[in-house]
């Protein structure tokens, strides 16, 4: 068990053009998400949002300042540590399902684990479980076609998370989801990081940020409020007793 | 809406005494409405004596006295479930005055007015909604049909004041996004603060800030 927070932004800036031009997407941003934290980005379009997640999840450099995914610092990464990084570490959660139309839901969750070495029966039965975890089973061996928007969106979920991953990103994931099927993605990554997870999830819905234990508001780039400041972990496990697991 | 058409509804369901009435009531509403015994007691002898409710035989040996639904109490409460409700006597909501008000009034910093109102709502909301997710796990059960039935019942409760905060946390993003936008046009080289002046002026018509869009339409 470590103290420390699985994601830290340390005055992140992260400009875009130069001289006159310059857009600063962030400026100057700090933020620490801690194990069993789950922390909401909200703020206008434009406001920095996905360029915050970009960094977090090191799709992205910022132009100064550090990010570090449990305790080591992606900006000095390599191309290859980076990917694996990836791979291995964070969990994507994205609006666009991108599930692969000829492999099934179990082969599609699957794919990540078998990208990264697993033998293919191993892979499977860790997908299954993942499955069972999302009370999806029953669509194992289903094809994306064969599936609602929902279910489609869950097993995407579901692959995005295999793993395990400490630290999960999430861009409004609940998309164009009804408001039903949007609670069930957003109590999985609930789930997630209640099992020890750190999770930073970026939305304009304020009913889907407050399923977050921290909310912060950005604005042209820079934090301009949140609803709290847990700087230490203590102070999350004082909030609620009863989720905590990890 | 009154205490009085709650109690007679519960009535309608059964005869009831008192302190009944008042922990139904209470309970079925998910505690949002919490009602003392002596208004209950007011309201029933009111209603006693508008003949809408009549005393049900004697008192019991603990000398609690069980009221039942007359007839055009029964009517009245038939009439209740059908007639919507009256939305014209629009509540005074403080937080709509106080924005009304900083917009006009002059040196207030109505940026922070906003952010701070919404941080706080947010907070707000995120009780709200862990309230609820606890509360979907099942508890004990008791009686399931009407435990199932009060579930259902603060379940609901619960949720019209997720959205109502969820409501205000998007009026408030309008706000933001509408002032933005008026402090653009009228002062279009100091935009980062509107003062009260450009407020007062600011009933920008909708599109004359050309290509600007609302700040919530984000995808």
């Amino acid at each position: 068990m470590t103290t420390d927070a699985v994601l830290v932004l340390e005055d992140v800036t992260r400009t875009h053009g130069s001289g006159e031009t310059a857009v600063h997407a962030l400026a100057g941003v700090s933020l620490r998400v801690w194990s069993g934290e789950l922390v909401a980005v909200m703020g206008p379009s434009g406001s920095g949002k996905s360029t915050l997640l970009n960094l977090a999840g090191a799709l992205d450099r910022p132009t100064s300042g550090r990010v570090l995914v449990e305790g080591e610092d992606v900006t000095a990464l390599a191309p290859d540590a980076l990917a694996a990084l990836r791979r291995r570490r964070v969990g994507f959660v994205f609006q666009d399902l991108n599930l692969i139309p000829s492999l099934t839901a179990a082969e599609n969750i699957a794919l990540p684990l078998e990208l990264d070495g697993l033998p293919a029966r191993k892979a499977r039965s860790f997908a299954l479980d993942a499955l069972d975890g999302l009370g999806l089973r029953a669509l194992a061996d289903r094809f994306p076609d064969a599936m609602s928007g929902g279910q489609q969106q869950r097993v995407a979920i579901a692959r995005g998370l295999i793993g395990p991953r400490r630290l999960v990103l999430a861009d409004e994931p609940t998309g164009a989801l009804d408001s039903h099927t949007g609670e069930d993605v957003l109590r999985v990554l609930r789930h997630r990081v209640d099992a020890g997870a750190a999770g930073l999830l970026v939305t304009h819905e304020a009913r889907h940020a407050a399923w977050a234990d921290r909310v912060v508001f950005l604005r042209d780039g820079v934090i301009v409020d949140s609803t709290g400041s847990p700087d230490s972990p203590e102070s999350l496990l004082a909030g609620h007793g009863t989720r905590g697991r990890g | 809406m009154s205490v009085k058409l709650g109690l007679m509804a519960l009535l309608a369901d059964g005869e009831r005494y008192g302190a009944q009435l008042r922990a139904e009531f209470e309970a079925r509403t998910g505690g949002t409405w919490p009602l003392n015994i002596g208004q209950v007691y007011t309201t029933l002898t009111r209603l006693e004596r508008d003949g809408l409710v009549a005393v049900a035989g004697a008192a019991d040996e603990e000398g609690r006295i069980r009221y039942r639904l007359t007839d055009s109490g029964r009517a009245e409460v038939a009439r209740w479930w059908t007639e919507p409700v009256d939305r014209a006597e629009a509540p005074r909501d403080e937080l709509v005055i106080k924005l009304a008000l900083a917009v006009t009034v002059a040196g207030v910093d109505v940026a922070s007015v906003v952010q701070s109102q919404r941080t706080a709502t947010m907070r707000h909301l995120r009780d709200l909604t862990r309230l609820k997710v606890g509360a979907a796990s099942p508890g004990p059960a008791t009686d399931p049909a009407t435990s199932d039935a009060r579930d259902l019942a603060w379940a609901l409760v619960l949720e019209n004041h997720i959205f109502a905060a969820e409501a205000e946390v998007r009026w408030l993003d309008h706000v933001e996004a509408r002032l933005a936008r008026a402090a653009a046009s009228s002062a279009p080289v100091r935009a980062a603060q509107p003062t009260a002046e450009d407020e007062a002026l600011g009933g920008i018509p909708e599109g004359a800030t050309g290509s600007a869009s609302p700040a919530r339409v984000t995808r």
